[in-house]
């Protein structure tokens, strides 16, 4: 009986400490990488980088002017799709997605394209919209990233509004309103800061995704903010600077990684952060 | 404070009920479409990707599938290293993964003090939220050379000679190649599959692991004879999530995989995978059968993806509770 | 059934007749017949799961909202059965307002809160909007308290106050029918106070509809008392007779505690 237990409590012993090396290892794995690009992108990171665009091949010096001026106009623009088409999706689901066979196969199809292959997505757009109209454009590459983040706004959007209490939901039916009016003034109002959250998640999900860009926005080596162009973009550019045998691309590939990793994490944080104030409130 | 006369609120009333009908009908109507948006997409893209692909299809038939052959010059097509490249990497992440993922989900879940659990979830979370490109340039400047050094020769030394499998660690030491990608990979779908698993764990009704306390059970046991059992489905499903992740992945592959595209049974070897294939040629494909065949690369990357991800989404829905389908 | 229930059918708000209700299969209201008396309190009580609020909830048609839920029978309203798929359910509910357990303030200030269910269904102008609100928050005692912070948020106020302002809200667009499905359970005692003082005020110019656990209350502020047990009505009548003089066995049972 002793004996038993004994071996019991050792199983037990082994099992958590086994959890304890997993942590271990996923918390390495997290410091490691932060820990490398905070050292490499930090040695890249000056005010050129933020004012000069991307130097020619072998050339010294350069920035990233071009790409982080693209990315920012690519993203906008692909939010701007994404937003209204998310939301009103979301509600759809939220409102009719209980009665509605409907919705909830769109829903199961939207959980499906949160974690589809981006790269495949590029190659839709491209067949769809570069072949057709002829060319990269910055345009190609909002449309890709949008199709991207539209589904993590849809599920965000949803999920948000069944938190609402069927309680405030009923007291709005209670005083007579009709359905689009208890919808958009009264549940969606409700969890406006949780909605926008869903929006700022997907916008930080599609600032670091390379792969659709690379068939639909291309690269631009020069400053424009012509959508109808190939565009230069973070992730294209940091995909083809550090492939480069050119040790300056290589150094700039970091400092855009910095940034990109940087921005994306503090949206991350930055609504976990406000989210548990909320809570506690 | 004025009270409407009788026949003035009836009106106003018969009016205003008619507009609200005519309203919520045309709300039901927007939002409806605006959901089909997300289908449109979705057979948008099987359809767009398979009319593109056909005239390799066409011509290569489905032998495609098992034709070991891709050669620019001589414009022939086969897609079976691009499929071994993905299947192995992919496999060989989940293998790696799942075990730490697991520990990671029984960490967090049972035995993490409270006041750890939240930020040490985020963190989980935070590895999450890196772009894969990121993942990728670490994987080639820092972590492929320390692998080529420290971790390669020992292996080749230690079961180099052993048969059957020595074969898998056999070739030059180079650091990129088939395992760095796993090893990669496996970094990358680790939060996906252990947040999962965190959030099916606690879908366990406490009593139920109460009474097994009760008993006296300790808390691996009850992780093991309760927990577990009860979530069988949910954790498969997450397993199955990071699969589907690993499967379309590109970027963290494409930097470290070697991009070779033949089949050297050695887990050292450069090879290739679908997504990094595409990365690598499509830019640069020449209009006809290169570039109809990596349409048909992306067609097969797809459909895998989307039989992989529908099964694993139907299970965590069935456990988690009466969503999805 | 007592024959009280459907007497005095000139003076009803409601008549409920041969009312039945199903969740699904199963069946949660069994041939209901009663009448809600105009300009006084009907309370309703009776155990847990007894039927009295999903009775209520078919006043207004709030099983509306969900699929497999569905109610056979009449409940006649000015002379309409209201539970015709006919009559349009959203001025059905702009004539009955409704009153919950937790207080429900819309995300919105205190004075849309208000001015949101008027809009609906009357138009009027800045200055008689003022008015109404005024107007609507005097009735539930609520202008002394809120007059100065009308444009803050109606999720500011006190659990009693929320709770008060759902009853203007209520009030404001002036419906025939006012139910309050245990409005007072989730308050303390004086802020359940002020509510029951306000029902009293109510009834003189509202039919009100109450649901509640608590039997005291019942009694001090209802004119008639409806006892419901397993989704059919036990008992009705006047309150004092009901609480004095129970006709039925069980009612006595549940009225003296020995069961629920």
């Amino acid at each position: 009986m002793i004996q038993l237990y004994t071996r019991r409590v050792w199983a037990n012993r082994i099992g958590m400490a086994l959890s304890m090396v997993a942590m271990s290892l996923g918390l390495i794995g997290l410091m490691w990488i932060l820990w490398t690009l905070f050292s490499k992108g930090f040695a890249a990171l000056s005010i050129d980088l933020f004012t000069q665009d991307t130097p020619a091949p072998g050339s010294e010096g350069g920035g990233l002017r071009n790409a982080i001026v693209g990315s920012g106009l690519i993203l906008l623009f692909s939010m701007l799709i994404a937003t209204p088409i998310g939301i009103l999706a979301g509600i759809y689901l939220a409102e009719y997605g209980r009665v509605s066979k409907f919705a909830s196969f769109t829903r199961f199809m939207t959980d499906i394209m949160l974690s589809a292959p981006s790269i495949v997505i590029g190659l839709f757009v491209y067949a769809l919209f570069v072949a057709t109209t002829g060319g990269f454009s910055g345009w190609a590459g909002s449309l890709a990233l949008a199709l991207i983040a539209i589904p993590v706004v849809v599920r965000t959007t949803e999920n948000m509004l069944k938190l609402v209490p069927t309680s405030l939901r009923e007291a709005a039916f209670a005083v007579g309103a009709p359905r689009w009016q208890v919808s958009l003034r009264v549940t969606l109002r409700a969890v406006k800061s949780g909605v926008v959250t869903g929006v700022l998640l997907a916008m930080a999900r599609i600032t670091g995704e390379t792969a659709p860009l690379l068939f639909t926005a291309l690269n631009n080596q020069f400053f424009s903010t012509s959508m109808g162009e190939p565009m230069g973009n973070l992730p294209v550019v940091i995909y083809q600077f550090a492939l480069s045998p050119y040790d300056n691309w290589i150094n700039l590939a970091w400092g855009g990684a910095l940034l990109i990793a940087f921005l994306v994490l503090a949206v991350n944080i930055g609504v976990r952060v406000a989210f548990r104030q909320k809570d506690k409130r | 404070m004025s009270e409407p006369s009788a026949t003035g609120e009836i009106d106003l009333h018969a009016k205003q009920v008619a507009k609200f009908r005519l309203q919520d009908k045309l709300f039901h109507f927007t939002t409806q479409l605006f959901a089909l948006v997300v289908l449109a997409a979705l057979v948008g893209i099987l359809v767009s990707l398979a009319i593109e692909a056909w005239p390799s299809l066409k011509a290569f038939g489905p032998q495609f599938l098992w034709t070991n052959v891709w050669s620019v010059p001589d414009d022939e097509y086969g897609a079976l290293a691009a499929i071994y490249g993905t299947v192995v990497t992919s496999v060989l992440a989940l293998l790696i993964a799942v075990p730490i993922s697991f520990g990671i989900a029984f960490f967090l879940t049972e035995s993490c003090p409270l006041w750890l659990r939240r930020p040490l979830g985020t963190a989980i979370e935070l590895l999450a939220g890196i772009p894969s490109i990121v993942y990728g340039i670490w994987g080639l400047f820092v972590f492929a050379p320390l692998f080529a050094e420290y971790f390669q020769p020992p292996l080749q030394n230690l079961l180099g000679d052993v048969p059957v499998i020595g074969g898998w660690f056999s070739g030059p030491p180079i650091g990129i190649g088939i395992l760095t990608a796993s090893l990669v990979l496996s970094m990358m779908v680790i939060p996906f599959i252990a947040s999962v698993m965190r959030d099916v764990f606690e879908t366990v009704p406490h009593v139920l692991k109460e009474s097994a306390y009760g008993l006296g059970c300790t808390t691996w046991e009850v992780m093991r004879n309760i927990v577990l059992p009860y979530t069988r489905v949910g954790v498969i499903g997450g397993i199955m999530l990071g699969l589907g992740r690993a499967l379309g992945e590109t970027m963290a592959v494409t930097f470290v995989i070697g991009n070779a595209n033949r089949i050297i049974p050695s887990l050292f070897a450069p090879g290739t995978s679908i997504a990094s294939t595409l990365a690598n040629e499509f830019g640069e494909a020449d209009p006809g059968l290169h570039i109809a065949s990596l349409f048909a690369l992306g067609l097969v990357l797809f459909v895998i993806t989307f039989i992989v991800l529908a099964i694993s989404r139907w299970l965590i829905s069935r456990s988690m509770g009466s969503e999805g389908l | 059934m007592s024959d009280q229930a459907t007497t005095n059918s000139k003076e009803a708000a409601l008549l409920v007749r041969n009312l039945n209700f199903f969740y699904g299969d199963y069946k949660g209201l069994k041939n209901i017949n009663m009448d809600v008396a105009r300009n006084k309190v009907t309370a309703f009580i009776g155990p847990s799961g007894c039927g009295k609020s999903t009775l209520l909830r078919t006043f207004n048609r709030m099983y509306d909202l969900y699929p497999g839920q569905r109610a056979e029978g009449e409940i006649l309203f000015n002379g309409k059965n209201l539970l015709d798929r006919k009559q349009d359910v959203n001025l059905v509910r702009a004539k009955i307002g409704m009153v919950f357990q937790k207080p429900t303030p819309f995300p919105m200030t205190i004075y849309e809160n208000i001015a949101f269910g008027v809009r609906l269904y009357e138009r009027l102008s800045k200055s008689a909007m003022d008015d109404r609100v005024e107007w609507a928050l005097k009735k539930a005692a609520l202008w002394g308290e809120v007059k100065d912070k009308l444009q803050q948020n109606g999720l500011s106020l006190s659990g009693g106050q929320q709770q008060r302002l759902c009853i203007a809200r209520a009030v404001a667009v002036k419906p025939d029918v006012v139910l309050l499905d245990e409005p007072t359970s989730a308050l303390d005692p004086i802020s359940t106070a002020k509510i029951e003082e306000l029902i009293y005020e109510l009834k003189n110019e509202y039919t009100i509809a109450i649901v509640t656990h608590n039997m005291q209350q019942a009694a001090r502020i209802s004119d008639f008392t409806a006892f419901m047990y397993l989704g059919e009505l036990i008992e009705m009548g006047d309150t004092d007779q009901l609480f004095l003089k129970p006709k039925v066995k069980q009612t006595e049972d549940y009225i003296t505690g020995r069961f629920g």
